[in-house]
């Protein structure tokens, strides 16, 4: 019973507080922040992307999304690591019931889609909203759809490894050139701007982030990969 | 409109949030907390932030959830 009022209570007083926050706020006409107006000002001319966005997380703040995808990285690798199944562990007859068919024959429509859709969102990372993060989480999620409809599919470990490793250097050579050829880590003018708005435009920022997509969307294929495989684990 | 609309997707996902915590099936829990994320992610399509709703549909409502049944599934093998 006291604990039940000690809650109400609680949510009555967070309740007050945000009222209070509400009351104060007002919706900001201009950027009074200097660096989001110097970002709004020179995104355009510096980086040449239409997405402030993607100019924002892949140059000024490169060196952020290096870290953001180690994290990824290394979130997969110990998710491989704990779960590790010994072959003679593994049961090749675990029952599973059919799936429907509707489930597998409209998987195998959808599934080119999606993978096409995430595709596009990487690739158009630099011009529409997206980039290669959200673009390798999609294509994770049509490698989910196909493990979905067809339980017994194994993610192949040499071919993920490959995409993630060559992509992973990939994204630290362009990062080293940038340094080397312009103006610091993961600086994209050292390949020409081109015009404002085409698909062949903001200098490496494209190629940055298809790198990125391919990374992200290797990494959580594994992560997925590897637990769907540990539920064919002998019971211990 | 659209403010009738983010009422409604609000509604709904605190009562997606409620029936996380107080279902009495597992199962129920997860698909709603999958549920939370989807509503989560059209109201960050409202607020302007398209690519912060394309990573809480794909990820929040698509890979998490079926990541928390495999962990169930394996859960209820171990148990029997």
């Amino acid at each position: 019973m006291i604990k039940k009022i000690l809650i109400i209570g609680l949510l009555a007083g967070v309740g007050l507080i945000f009222f209070n926050l509400l009351q104060v706020y007002h919706v900001p006409t201009e950027l009074n922040n200097k660096l989001g107006a110097y970002y709004a000002e020179n995104a355009a001319t510096q980086v040449g992307a239409a997405n402030i966005i993607s100019a924002i997380v892949v140059t000024y703040r490169g060196f952020d999304t290096l870290g953001e995808v180690t994290i990824l990285f290394l979130a997969a690798s110990i998710i491989s690591f704990v779960l590790k199944v010994r072959k003679e562990d593994i049961v090749s007859d675990r029952f599973t019931s059919p799936n429907s068919e509707i489930l597998i024959y409209s998987s195998q429509i959808i599934v080119p889609v999606i993978f096409l859709v995430g595709i596009y969102i990487f690739i158009n990372g630099h011009l529409t909203p997206g980039g290669g993060f959200q673009g390798g989480a999609v294509i994770a999620s049509g490698v989910l759809l196909m493990m979905l409809a067809n339980p017994s599919m194994k993610v192949s470990h040499n071919l993920v490894a490959f995409v993630e490793s060559i992509s992973g250097i990939a994204f630290v050579v362009l990062g080293v050139l940038g340094l080397v050829l312009a103006g610091g880590f993961l600086d994209n003018r050292f390949l020409p701007l081109g015009e404002f708005g085409t698909m062949l435009s903001a200098g490496a920022l494209p190629l940055i982030y298809i790198f990125i997509g391919l990374k992200v969307g290797a990494e959580l294929s594994n992560i997925i990969g590897t637990i769907s495989y540990n539920q064919n684990e002998k019971n211990s | 409109m659209i403010v009738a609309i983010a009422i409604v997707l609000s509604v709904l996902t605190l009562v997606g949030a409620f029936m996380t915590i107080h279902s009495k099936k597992l199962s129920i829990a997860v698909i709603s907390s999958g549920l939370v994320s989807l509503t989560a992610s059209i109201l960050f399509l409202l607020l302007a932030a398209p690519d912060v709703a394309l990573t809480e549909a794909s990820i929040g409502s698509g890979l998490t959830t079926i990541i928390f049944f495999y962990a169930l599934n394996k859960i209820r093998q171990n148990h029997d």
